[in-house]
């Protein structure tokens, strides 16, 4: 195990910013660290590189105790939000700050210097100041400076928040490669699920200084373990329902609800994916109008409007799209294959009902 | 300008617009009243800033150049050059260390008490120098509270360099302090952060990262200590003594010189103040030099990136539909 925390806490005064969390990332592994803000992670980052100390819980870095083992001493390579780099020097001081602390030789030092230039793609702005440096070369200085020592862990702290869209896309690509390039076990902080998705191996999901999920991506996706990381990784589709004579109604929907005490309320949740749109009207039971589709790049999203006002989204590609011969403003009809029953932000989620047009139809005859 | 000012009325005290500072309302001002106030402002500072000090220098030159280096060189004079440049000599560095201790510790650590430590600082600005020369009587006097403890010892700390020390360091102790405060707080800690997790340690962090992002602040509060440091009259003459040739610093000098009544002895006091001057000057000049390099650091570091819009696409991602009435 390359980092590996064991009950972790941490507070502040009467705050308690992390409460008991364990988690462990492998040797090589590109992990982040996703919540929303002031939810902790930045704090557990501040803990593992030693610029915090926990209030409680173990601390490993490569299976050594790292406690009680001061900042400088924990061999961790540190990128902050905007950067922190040293204004008074150049590029090049700036990359060779920690070595020249660890006395490396000259010859080695400027050899380390200069391959990290280039690995980074800053050749020739050696002598340039950080004030004389576009976003994204002060990101990537940040990150030649945390690397050049060798670390043994690389931590980011939200690496791409403070470049714009277009250089943002363009960093995580090439943290990919570079992590590819380097295997260096490496763990970021970010607020942004898509960052998250696109970039890492493996999620940890925070909230209000808990541990919500571990997984990859696809499993935190497919197998949110609550209805806090269902919302919080990708788009969510929730329903409110009132359950009446054993059904919960929203609008035109109907959802089996026998179980339910008359007059209480039902949440449901689905993904965009799971909404089944067809042209033809007589297709499934439920009606809508195509109001908008959006264009993502291969994949589009459809807003559906029923009749009674409420809004479903839709997911498909553009090809199903195509050979459906679907366009906004058109008459639809679709059903909702896969749902889960909400229980409340923390809550585990319920199996995913499966809702074949068969049950709606069984449904609606039997009230 | 989400409130233009007519520019044809003049903007009283009672019409004035609000959310509007006096200072932004002058820049837009009829060009006559204007006009009026720099003249104003002008010949404020002719007649009482360059006249005295044009005078000054007129007064001490009066004997001829040999008279004016003469009484500089008079052994007493020398004596009291000597002194001055002693006592700022050891307090401009005390004050140094005083000032960077304290202002880092205001800036960059929250801590019960720092508003008081903060006002505390600004005590010597509000307190009479003479009553923080009395105060030095009081402890190391006679009759004062450690008194008799310094005298069992031998210990002159009154009418002697330490007394005058003490009381210069007391009185130059905000001002390294107060300049760097509002650095240190713009630089925030991040970049002595990266230094740590880079391996260096907390001196080397100092030296290599907090001194060099602050020593134009620094430098500039080091000039007005010195200024004052030389300059101060009030709390030294109390614990001084006025021994001629070894407890007068120079403005004592100048001022026991122009108390005898004599021509030559007058002359040689406003050639003394003449040099002190020249330290005024000196220190202007230094410090508009300063101001302009920090200004442009400032400016430079403004440049960095310094928030962000990334969407907080958590929440944007969730749709809670509702139905419409």
């Amino acid at each position: 195990m390359s980092i590996e925390l064991r009950n972790v806490s941490k507070s502040f005064g009467e705050i308690t910013a992390v409460d008991r969390v364990s988690f462990s990332v492998k040797e090589g592994e590109l992990v982040a660290l996703l919540g929303p803000s002031g939810g902790g992670k930045t704090t557990v980052l501040r803990m593992i590189a030693g610029l915090e100390l926990p209030t409680e819980g173990d601390l490993f870095i490569r299976g050594r105790r790292v406690n009680d083992i001061p900042v400088q001493r924990r061999n961790i390579g540190f990128v902050f939000q905007n950067y922190a780099l040293f204004k008074n020097m150049s590029v090049f001081n700036n990359i060779a700050f920690g070595l020249k602390v660890k006395k490396w030789r000259k010859p080695d030092l400027r050899e380390r210097v200069h391959e990290l230039l280039g690995l980074l793609g800053l050749d020739g702005l050696d002598k340039r100041y950080p004030h004389q440096l576009s976003g994204g070369q002060r990101q990537r200085v940040a990150i030649a400076r945390a690397l050049a020592s060798k670390p043994s862990v690389v931590l980011l702290d939200e690496p791409f928040g403070a470049v714009d869209a277009k250089i943002r896309q363009e960093l995580r690509e090439w943290l990919v490669t570079l992590h590819n390039d380097l295997n260096v076990t490496t763990l970021f902080v970010t607020h942004d699920q898509e960052e998250a998705m696109e970039v890492s191996n493996r999620i940890i999901i925070f909230s209000k200084g808990h541990l919500e999920q571990i997984g990859t991506p696809r499993e935190v996706y497919e197998e949110p373990v609550n209805e806090f990381v269902a919302r919080f990784i990708g788009v969510l589709n929730v329903l409110e329902l009132k359950v009446s004579e054993g059904v919960a109604r929203v609008g035109e929907l109907e959802f089996p609800a026998h179980d339910r005490p008359e007059g209480s309320t039902l949440r449901i949740g689905f993904r965009p994916f799971a909404v089944q749109v067809s042209p033809e009207i007589a297709a499934y039971r439920s009606r809508a109008v195509l109001r908008h589709t959006y264009f993502l790049g291969v994949m589009l999203r459809l807003e559906l409007e029923l009749p009674s006002g409420l809004i479903i989204r839709s997911r498909m590609t553009k090809e199903e799209y195509g050979a459906l011969g679907l366009r906004d403003g058109l008459d639809v009809s679709f059903m909702i294959r896969r749902y889960r029953i909400l229980r409340g932000e923390n809550e585990p989620l319920s199996q995913e009902f499966q809702s074949g047009e068969t049950t709606f139809s069984t449904f609606g005859a039997g009230i | 300008m989400p409130h233009p000012i007519q520019l044809s009325r003049p903007v009283s005290r009672g019409t004035r617009l609000p959310g509007r500072g006096d200072s932004q309302a002058g820049s837009e001002e009829v060009p006559w009243v204007r006009s009026l106030l720099i003249t104003v402002a002008l010949l404020f500072a002719a007649t009482f800033l360059l006249m005295p000090l044009l005078n000054v220098f007129a007064q001490a030159l009066v004997g001829g150049w040999k008279f004016y280096l003469a009484s500089l060189l008079e052994p007493d004079t020398r004596a009291a050059i000597r002194l001055t440049l002693v006592v700022a000599a050891i307090s401009v560095p005390l004050n140094c260390v005083f000032g960077l201790a304290a202002a880092w510790a205001i800036a960059k650590f929250q801590f019960k008490g720092k508003t008081l430590v903060t006002a505390l600082i600004d005590l010597p600005f509000a307190v009479s120098p003479v009553v923080v020369g009395l105060l030095l009587v009081l402890i190391f006097g006679r009759g004062g509270f450690l008194g008799p403890w310094l005298e069992e010892h031998n210990l002159h700390i009154l009418f002697n360099t330490p007394g005058i020390v003490l009381a210069t360091v007391f009185i130059t102790s905000p001002f390294v302090a107060r300049e760097l405060i509002p650095v240190m707080q713009a630089t925030g800690s991040e970049q002595e952060q990266a230094a740590l997790t880079l391996g260096a340690s907390g001196w080397k962090t100092f030296w290599h990262v907090t001194l060099p992002s602050v020593k134009w602040g620094l430098l500039y509060g080091v000039i007005l200590c010195n200024a004052r440091a030389m300059g101060e009259f009030g709390a030294v003459s109390v614990v001084s003594g006025h021994i001629t040739g070894l407890t007068d610093t120079m403005p004592l000098r100048v001022e026991k010189l122009h108390q005898s009544a004599t021509a030559a002895s007058s002359t040689a006091a406003f050639a003394l103040a003449s040099l002190l001057a020249l330290l005024a000057l000196l220190t202007l000049a230094l410090k508009t030099l300063l101001e302009w390099k920090q200004h442009r650091d400032f400016a430079r570091a403004q440049q960095a990136p310094q928030s962000f819009s990334a969407a907080k696409s958590g929440a944007a991602n969730v749709h809670v539909i509702q139905v419409q009435p």
